[in-house]
């Protein structure tokens, strides 16, 4: 009726172009108080730094640096040097080499085995908030006895069985970790579900599937995007233990294989700090850098936190 | 590991109080009934998911793809043995699962590896893992809770800054990158600092115990159980620090200090109890991780437990010790979520429902 009568004068945005507008300040808000978060920055910048080592490994060296075979004439257990600025390893390969590729595998596995566990754990989560049935009770139970098994046990145990490969290391790693994601998600969906524009859809008649996907999704996106960082982080972590233990895929090294390397090589009585430090010193700063952007996103997202984190 | 953020590290979700359910109405709920009740509940959904526990064991191990008798290849397999399992494979998966229902546990299952009973294997290794278990634990909570309760009380003070800033960064740091720097630092490499033993349990030709035995497990422990505790330390800290920041603007701590308390006595009496309950839940609900941490700390420092014994295991493959170990942690950890429900619920009644 109102917009019938203002038609002529005013051009009134259909829906689905409010929505977009909305969404797009929603976006340009959040971003700009991100850039404005020094801390988060932080975390951005160290992420973008190793975004970049992992993209410009195959540049400054050349996978062959890799390959035993080739190395052979290198000194082996050379300390930091002009021409080795990270020294060598056992077989004569460049620690910096290493460090390199290492960074690709880590960040790609990390990444890959977060979008599984937050796709997981997010629909087991929405879904077992929305539905108050028996599917809703089962799946909520289901959640609480995944919680309940400890990741690495699992993880080895079907590792073992499987054997690795990059893509069942993904695997792996995104089912030993979904259940805490599932977790935080129903209590959000559950706090949604009691809102008007719910009850509204539900009097209107919307399906099961479009609630969840067009009403419940979008408010419980924050929520997700901040955990995903968090997950990120134990991710990477998962990975690296995996490939410590023998369990990583041989043909992608890591920098849990580095140290498997360095460890089975012992390195450790040979007192080569130098390849042992730094694939440390990256999975320390990677996580960190995970951790503050996902910290950042948590103050941007729920004021409220931002009293309680430093 | 949890999250630091402690958004979720709480363990009992605000939402999941009783009276939002669907129709929105409160259900009757009676605040802080008896504690038994409650403990008798927290068992019985304890057996439940133990029940779900041996049903995912019992197709964790089965319903894999592949061969599974090309699993148990050992050294020596002998071509019989190899047909009994193969024939036992290819039963039906009811009267597998019939069979298995009879010995859960596996009990009685040989050890590839060492060609014992599995669990002979494991009570062998149990104690020296808990000993390790037990002191990174009780060391990190110590610690933990002490730096937590100092930077939360005194909020935006550079001793909090540095904690918090030293705990971050500690979050992230594998358990057994740091047991490698340390044995780097304190057991192999510059003579002067080389004090501690580079692994072991105990040294050879000591008898256990003896006092020097007591005090040469001590020092064997001390690198592997700081490792461990690290990352442990970081994690309390950091959920202690939110407990504590959220006390500090309650009116009780103002009426206590109207009272006149002094402000050491307003921090230990009524905001540290009040802010610890947090903490106390993840310190058991961790057990889970700091069992996953043990497995490589333990590998890295030779400490003959059941973390070495599962490196062991998976490098054989040794199944059945591997089966039996998933089955040990998986229900330690049970216990000690449902040990955490408890003593949360003793000591706040309003979580009793």
């Amino acid at each position: 009726m109102t917009a019938a009568t203002n038609s002529g004068s005013v051009r009134i945005p259909s829906p689905a172009a409010l929505r977009r507008q909305r969404r797009r300040d929603n976006f340009t808000r959040v971003g700009g108080q991100f850039l404005h978060h020094r801390v988060g920055m932080l975390g951005v910048f160290i992420l973008l730094a190793f975004t970049l080592m992992a993209l410009t490994a195959n540049f400054f060296f050349p996978r062959s640096m890799l390959d035993i075979a080739q190395t052979v004439q290198n000194p082996a257990w050379q300390s930091p040097d002009a021409q080795f600025w990270l020294g060598t390893d056992a077989d004569g390969r460049s620690v910096l080499a290493e460090l390199f590729w290492g960074a690709r595998t880590s960040l790609a596995v990390g990444l890959a085995a977060t979008f599984v566990a937050v796709a997981l754990g997010a629909t087991v989560g929405i879904a077992s908030g929305h539905y108050r049935n028996a599917t809703g009770m089962a799946l909520e139970r289901f959640t609480d006895w995944f919680l309940v098994i400890p990741w690495l046990p699992l993880a080895v145990v079907i590792l073992t069985i499987l054997g690795g490969g990059l893509g069942i290391i993904i695997l792996v790693i995104g089912i030993t970790s979904w259940a805490g994601t599932a977790r935080l998600v129903r209590a959000q969906t559950l706090s949604i579900e009691g809102r008007p524009y719910m009850e509204r859809a539900q009097v209107l008649g919307v399906g099961h599937t479009q609630q969840m996907a067009r009403h419940v999704l979008p408010n419980v996106l924050p929520l997700i995007l901040a955990n995903a960082t968090l997950t990120v982080s134990i991710a990477i972590l998962t990975e690296t233990t995996l490939s410590f233990l023998g369990l990583g895929d041989p043909t992608h090294p890591s920098w849990g294989t580095m140290l498997e390397d360095a460890y089975a090589s012992s390195a450790i009585s040979n007192g080569a700090w130098w390849w042992v430090l730094p694939p440390g010193i990256c999975i320390v700063l990677v996580v960190l850098a995970f951790t503050l952007i996902g910290r950042a996103l948590e103050v941007i997202f729920n004021p409220r936190l931002s009293q309680e984190l430093p | 590991m949890t999250t630091p953020s402690g958004v979720d590290a709480a363990g009992q979700s605000p939402q999941e109080l009783p009276g939002a359910n669907a129709t929105g109405t409160l259900t009757d709920t009676k605040v802080g009934g008896g504690l038994g009740r409650y403990a008798l509940r927290s068992c019985l959904t304890a057996l439940g998911t133990l029940a779900f526990i041996l049903v995912f064991n019992f197709f964790l191990f089965r319903m894999l793809p592949g061969d599974p008798s090309q699993l148990y290849r050992g050294r020596n397999a002998d071509p019989q043995q190899l047909a009994e399992l193969r024939r036992q494979f290819n039963a039906p998966l009811v009267s597998q699962f019939l069979h298995y229902l009879r010995n859960p546990l596996g009990l009685g299952s040989q050890s590839y590896l060492r060609s014992q009973p599995v669990w002979s294997v494991i009570a062998a290794h149990i104690w020296p893992t808990l000993i390790l278990l037990g002191t990174a634990t009780t060391v990190s909570a110590v610690v933990g809770v002490w730096i937590g309760i100092r930077s939360g009380w005194q909020r935006g003070s550079r001793f909090d800054k540095g904690a918090t800033g030293m705990t971050l960064a500690l979050w992230g740091v594998p358990e057994f990158w740091l047991g490698m720097m340390l044995l780097i630092l304190f057991a192999s490499g510059a003579p002067f600092l080389s004090i501690f033993p580079t692994g072991g349990f105990r040294d050879a030709g000591i008898a256990p115990f003896s006092v020097q035995g007591v005090l040469n497990v001590a020092w064997h422990l001390v690198l592997p159980a700081t490792a461990l505790a690290f990352v442990y330390i970081a994690e309390y800290s950091l959920i202690m620090r939110s407990s504590i920041v959220d006390e500090t603007g309650q009116d009780y701590l103002t009426t206590g200090r109207a009272y006149g308390l002094m402000d050491r006595q307003v921090r230990r009496r009524h905001a540290v109890p009040n802010a610890s309950l947090p903490t106390i839940t993840l310190i058991f609900l961790n057990v889970g991780f700091i069992i996953s941490g043990a497995v490589t700390v333990e590998y890295v420092f030779s400490w003959p437990g059941l973390g070495q014994l599962t490196v062991e295991a998976i490098h054989g493959p040794d199944i059945p010790l591997l089966e039996a170990l998933f089955l040990l942690f998986t229900i330690s950890v049970l216990i000690a979520t449902t040990l955490a429900d408890i003593v949360v619920a003793a000591r706040d009644p309003r979580i009793r429902t």
